[in-house]
């Protein structure tokens, strides 16, 4: 059956109730989506299906055959991350990575449907995204200055008005 | 494990109906949500499997006096229903996360088993409340039935769609869950017809959505009925919260119920 992921088209063997997550994790090799709950309830494994966000844990490949499947690896590359990547390396949103991919996805379809740089709303965009290393304000923040159109200069690490002061450290 | 499955596909709704037969050893897949998650883990294998999402049942009319549902339409589609039947879109909304619900199928929320932990099925009141009957197909043929008797013998048949009759008014309360994917823990559901009569059902008392009929014949006075409510539960302890804590709220989301109601004429 034909899959294009982030425009490479395939023709996966996988059996059709094979889950889309081990199709492109274990088949392609495609890696960026993570294999967490994989019941859909970290959020981890998420990728756009034909631009709209997905768990691929709980999509058979069957159900997606024909359509465009973009992950990580397909938003930009080392040398020019897109806007979404240049947010998270800027406001530090990232710890040890493993929900990220699917944070950035889950941003990245919330910025293309016109998303704004509410707080409340981008909670609500990112509800189904688990993060265990940091907690979300960096991350919030993040998004927010994606759909703000900030510019990054990924040099430095943008200082978090989303953090409250919490020891006196100035 | 899964290659052994047969694996269906139909692209209409009567293939999906002739794949399904007599629906003996077919496993129903709609949005997934629930289903593959369990053939992932191994508490299911399928001998077959029909998947919904090429059939053409997400299909979501409401352009007369009633609204028509299919059976795959996401459970994200019902916040269209914000006007035409106001508590089935905060309900909708009340579910898991926006992927998630982008997913997940209004069948596949009636006819999924309740949880080992927790009950499942947050549209079950609100439909119920909406007085909403299903059309499904099984062994004995095609069969349009009031959801309650649908709920007595959904195993084995295929749901097509769920309909009911615009209301004037209807209102939605539920407990805060503590998290997205919690699953309900306790709601509401308030409808007024259109010939003023009033419907309560709840989510979240026991295995099954429950209308409230003693509540329901109580409605002009919310106190009374908040208290009759309790006639018509079955209350129980689970993962989620204690028959305890049910017992005390149901009353309370009861009287919000009526009184957003009652806001609403």
């Amino acid at each position: 059956m034909n899959l294009t992921v982030n425009g490479v088209a395939h023709d996966v063997e996988s059996a059709p109730l094979t889950t889309l997550l081990d199709v492109l994790r274990e088949e392609l090799g495609v890696t960026s989506p993570k294999a967490g709950c994989e019941q859909g309830g970290c959020g981890a494994c998420t990728v756009l299906v034909d631009g709209e966000p997905q768990r691929a844990c709980l999509t058979p490949v069957g159900a997606v055959e024909g359509t465009e499947v973009t992950t990580a690896e397909g938003l930009g590359s080392p040398e020019e991350l897109s806007p979404v990547q240049q947010a998270f390396t800027h406001h530090y949103a990232a710890q040890c990575g493993f929900c990220t991919s699917g944070m950035m996805l889950a941003a990245e379809a919330y910025v293309r449907r016109g998303g704004t740089d509410d707080r409340e709303a981008i909670q609500e965009a990112l509800a189904g995204h688990v993060c265990r290393c940091t907690g979300y304000v960096k991350i919030i923040d993040a998004v927010a200055a994606v759909a703000r159109g900030d510019a990054f200069d990924l040099t430095v690490t943008a200082p978090s008005p989303g953090m409250t002061n919490l020891g006196g450290v100035s | 494990m899964t290659q052994a499955t047969e694996v269906m596909f139909p692209t209409s709704a009567d293939e999906a109906v002739a794949q399904f037969g007599d629906g003996s050893d077919v496993t129903v897949i709609g949005g997934g949500t629930i289903v593959v998650p369990e053939i992932t883990y191994g508490r299911r294998r399928p001998a077959k499997a029909l998947v919904l999402s090429r059939a053409g049942l997400d299909t979501i009319d409401a352009g007369g006096a009633t609204v028509t549902l299919g059976a795959a339409l996401s459970v994200a589609r019902l916040t269209e229903l914000a006007d035409d039947a106001t508590a089935l879109a905060q309900c909708a909304l009340n579910i898991a996360d926006y992927e998630v619900r982008r997913q997940a199928t209004v069948g596949g929320n009636l006819c999924a088993g309740a949880g080992a932990d927790a009950p499942r099925g947050d549209l079950q009141g609100p439909l119920l409340a909406l007085e909403a009957t299903a059309r499904s197909v099984g062994a004995d043929g095609e069969v349009t039935e009031p959801l309650e008797d649908f709920f007595a013998h959904r195993d084995g048949r295929l749901l097509l769609d769920v309909r009911f009759d615009k209301p004037a008014a209807s209102a939605f309360a539920a407990i805060d869950y503590p998290h997205t994917h919690a699953y309900t823990v306790l709601a509401v559901t308030g409808v007024r017809r259109a010939d003023g009569q009033v419907r309560l059902a709840a989510t979240g008392l026991a295995g099954f959505g429950t209308r409230l009929p003693s509540a329901e014949a109580a409605a002009n006075d919310p106190e009374k009925a908040g208290a009759a409510a309790l006639a018509d539960a079955t209350v129980g302890d689970d993962a989620v919260a204690s028959a305890w804590y049910r017992e005390r709220t149901l009353p309370v989301l009861v009287r919000r119920v009526l009184a957003d109601l009652e806001e609403a004429a």
